[in-house]
């Protein structure tokens, strides 16, 4: 039973799924879909205990046939890191959402929102453990195309527009990624990303090859969001329904950045690509440009969770900055960077989420004064804050010390100076928040203000405190990214 | 002399792929330069076809025959590039179904569907 | 439309066979271009044609929403539950090798059959859904 582990955590939402489309009942549903991520969330941290105390990795070979030959699960300690996020954050927000679902999405609906949740989940599951290069391509665009519906989902007329924007920008990514494959399998021969690496030692400075690896590169930063292609990532996360943002923001964009990784490092080799690639110049300036164009135009918002979606364009730029600086502190930095992200932009979005279903609207003007009437949400939004900060004790820290150790090991004292002034610039924002919801009264005539409901708190607190403590002991989060980056870093067979 | 004719009669034989190169810029430009949500759409599906092509150029091995097993062939084209492709078309389909009903639907609370008007009625 | 005779006498022809030939191109499958996908689309094209000649009302007593939003994810189910019956039986996820215990390479025959049924149940419903939702909604 234990080998099938790996075909249980992707199929069990996509059967899940199929049948919450046939009852249609929002507390079935609900119900459904909580235990079916349960179930995935304890077949990841499963994985993950066999892993670490027996093999490096486990190989499911799907309906039998042997890999090359067949497409092949394979998960090693990146996988499992990333199948452990995703779950978890499906399984925290899914709990948290109830309510917000139900006020926020029409009544027929609100059952085929989480079918659609449960698919996006089985894609994101699949993309995190195939060994596959087009099984990658097929589970990307089953979750592309849930994440489509689950954003047109949201209540403002806005919320359909960028649903579209998003479509547009994300189904030209995935078929640049089509593209890159298809050279990479005509001058290979194979699919299987482990094999494909070993074929394409002799052959990497072929033209074929190099635009292969373009292609694929620019198709998974246009998923990623890497700056200049992330004009999709605000609107799409400003006017999607609450349960929609905090799930995406934290599990969509680094589920592309772990095959990102898994290509750069493991298909096309860590030599070539730090030594020989322009990869890790080019993508040094577009992390610094996202860095601080990202922070900087979130300094301007009106709408909170805008504010917060660029705010999130700016730490992906961290985690690129990682990749830029092609060095084992470097990687570590941004591979534990995207999972102590995912903790606090999920926290803070379910708090936004808690203060949109009591108060109706998410402009910060409107926020004034709530600091005194919802004093544990503001509480938990300030101590989110300081996670995003990067105060020492907290995981918003970690990332930024690993960041600012491979910088030093390059000898780029300059880039140690502009992580620390970029840090100021998330004070700026964050702050702004904070000093409306605090030191201003609130306007005559408001709707009168309570918590919101108990789930809602408890999930958000259990998020908040989680972004505490993995700041604190940070064994988990460092050891499997200090072994993920042994592997990726070890030369290619 | 003989050179050059050698250069010309190669380009030629790489047909399909100059019909893939006008393809994807064709699509990318539609995509880009047309404000109407609907052509915005076509240019998506031009690009999608173009990867069809470069998939199934190459799959047809010369001298092949259709890939079953039997007696006296033993070249056989490459089944697996068709394969490939009946899943890319079947997430085309689905792509160009899901943004032709948010199409419907911008139309209807919007009352157009040129992007430049959209942006202008909301996002001022 | 359904006043036109050329178009009575044509539908009369064409939609039987258009719902014959993919049953033909569902089988065929195996052995020629086909299968599941392209069976489906043609189904579902006869029954389009059916509804532009007679009218909506007409289309859905012979073709009910209801069965159509079951069959779009009966089709998954299908597919799916195919993977675990061969997982029960004791072989990997859509290994149809084990569906039969004699012959591998006939268990083979019977599981692809038995998913592109899968998958012909499901493109039918999803593309008649389709259709149903864009044309009802103008009224």
């Amino acid at each position: 039973m234990f080998e099938q582990y790996p075909v249980i955590v992707v199929m069990a939402p996509l059967l899940a799924a199929a049948l919450c489309a046939v009852v249609r009942n929002e507390r079935w549903c609900w119900i459904l879909a909580l235990s079916v991520s349960f179930t995935s969330l304890v077949g990841a941290l499963s994985m993950l205990g066999y892993i670490d105390g027996e093999a490096g990795f486990i190989s499911y070979a799907l309906g039998g046939w042997i890999p090359p030959y067949g497409i092949e699960y394979r998960v090693d300690t990146l996988a499992v890191y990333i199948l452990i996020l995703v779950s978890f954050l499906a399984t925290g927000v899914l709990f948290y959402g109830r309510q917000s679902v139900r006020a926020e999405i029409p009544e027929n609906l609100q059952g085929w929102y989480y079918c659609m949740y449960l698919l996006c989940l089985c894609g994101l599951m699949g993309i995190a453990i195939t060994g596959d290069a087009f099984n990658a391509f097929v589970f990307m665009e089953i979750s592309s195309l849930s994440m489509y519906v689950l954003i047109a989902l949201g209540r403002d007329r806005k919320a359909l527009a960028a649903a579209y924007q998003y479509l547009i920008m994300g189904t030209v990514g995935a078929t640049m990624y089509v593209i890159g494959v298809g050279l990479l399998y005509t001058v290979t021969g194979t699919l299987n990303l482990v094999d494909m690496g070993e074929r394409l030692n002799p052959i990497m400075d072929t033209r074929a090859a190099l635009a292969g690896m373009a292609f694929i590169i620019v198709g998974l930063s246009l998923k990623l969001a890497l700056f200049p292609m992330h004009l999709w990532l605000p609107n799409a996360y400003a006017f999607a329904p609450s349960v929609t943002t905090a799930f995406l923001s934290a599990t969509a964009t680094k589920v592309s950045i772990y095959l990102l990784l898994r290509y750069l490092y493991s298909v096309f080799g860590f030599d070539f690509v730090a030594n020989h690639s322009p990869v890790p110049a080019v993508m040094l300036v577009l992390s610094l440009l996202a860095i601080f164009v990202g922070s900087f135009t979130a300094i301007f918002q009106e709408n909170v969770k805008r504010m917060l979606a660029y705010s999130s364009v700016a730490q992906i730029g961290y985690i690129t900055l990682g990749i830029a600086l092609a060095n084992g502190a470097g990687l570590v930095g941004g591979l534990v960077h995207v999972f102590n992200h995912a903790l606090m932009k999920g926290a803070l979005f379910m708090l936004v989420g808690g203060i949109a279903f009591q108060i109706g609207t998410v402009r910060i003007e409107d926020m004034a004064g709530i600091g005194r009437k919802m004093p544990l949400t503001m509480l938990g939004f300030v101590t989110g804050a300081l996670c995003m900060l990067g105060v020492p004790g907290t995981v918003g820290f970690v990332g930024k010390w690993y960041l600012a150790v491979g910088a030093i090991q390059n000898g780029w004292w300059w880039l140690v100076a502009l992580i620390m002034i970029s840090s100021l610039l998330v004070l700026v924002y964050m702050g702004r928040v904070v000093e409306i919801a605090y030191f201003r009264e609130r306007p005559r005539g408001a709707v009168e203000l309570s918590e919101p409901p108990k789930a809602m708190i408890v999930t958000s607190w259990v998020f908040i405190l989680a972004c505490i403590y993995f700041g604190i002991d940070t064994s988990f989060t460092l050891d499997t990214a200090e072994s993920a980056v042994e592997i990726l870093l070890a030369p290619k067979p | 002399m003989t050179d050059l004719l050698n250069q010309l009669n190669e380009s030629l034989g790489h047909v399909n792929h100059w019909i893939t190169i006008f393809l994807i810029l064709a699509g990318l430009y539609i995509v880009v330069a047309k404000s109407n949500m609907i052509k915005k759409l076509v240019g998506l599906s031009i690009f999608q076809t173009s990867v069809y092509l470069l998939y199934i150029s190459p799959g047809k091995i010369v001298g092949g025959t259709v890939p079953i097993i039997s007696e006296g062939y033993a070249v056989y084209s490459n089944p697996l590039p068709h394969v490939l492709i009946l899943t890319a078309i079947v997430v085309g389909v689905a792509t160009l179904a899901l943004g032709l009903a948010i199409v419907v639907r911008i139309k209807e609370a919007y009352g157009t569907i040129e992007e430049d008007n959209i942006y202008a009625q909301d996002w001022d | 439309m359904k006043r036109n005779l050329i178009l009575r006498v044509l539908a009369k022809i064409l939609i039987p066979t258009l719902l014959l030939f993919a049953l033909y191109v569902q089988m065929h499958g195996d052995f020629g271009p086909g299968g599941g996908f392209q069976a489906g689309v043609i189904a579902a094209a006869g029954i389009v044609l059916y509804s532009l000649i007679f009218g909506l009302q007409e289309t859905q007593k012979a073709v009910p929403p209801l069965l159509v939003e079951i069959g779009v994810p009966l089709g998954v189910l299908i597919y799916a539950g195919v993977g675990v019956v061969t997982w029960i039986l004791g072989g990997n996820f859509l290994e149809y090798g084990v569906l039969d215990s004699h012959d591998s390479a006939h268990g083979q025959h019977l599981g692809v059959m038995l998913v592109e049924m899968g998958v012909l149940v499901t493109v039918f419903s999803t593309m008649i859904a389709i259709f149903y939702t864009f044309v009802g909604r103008g009224r």
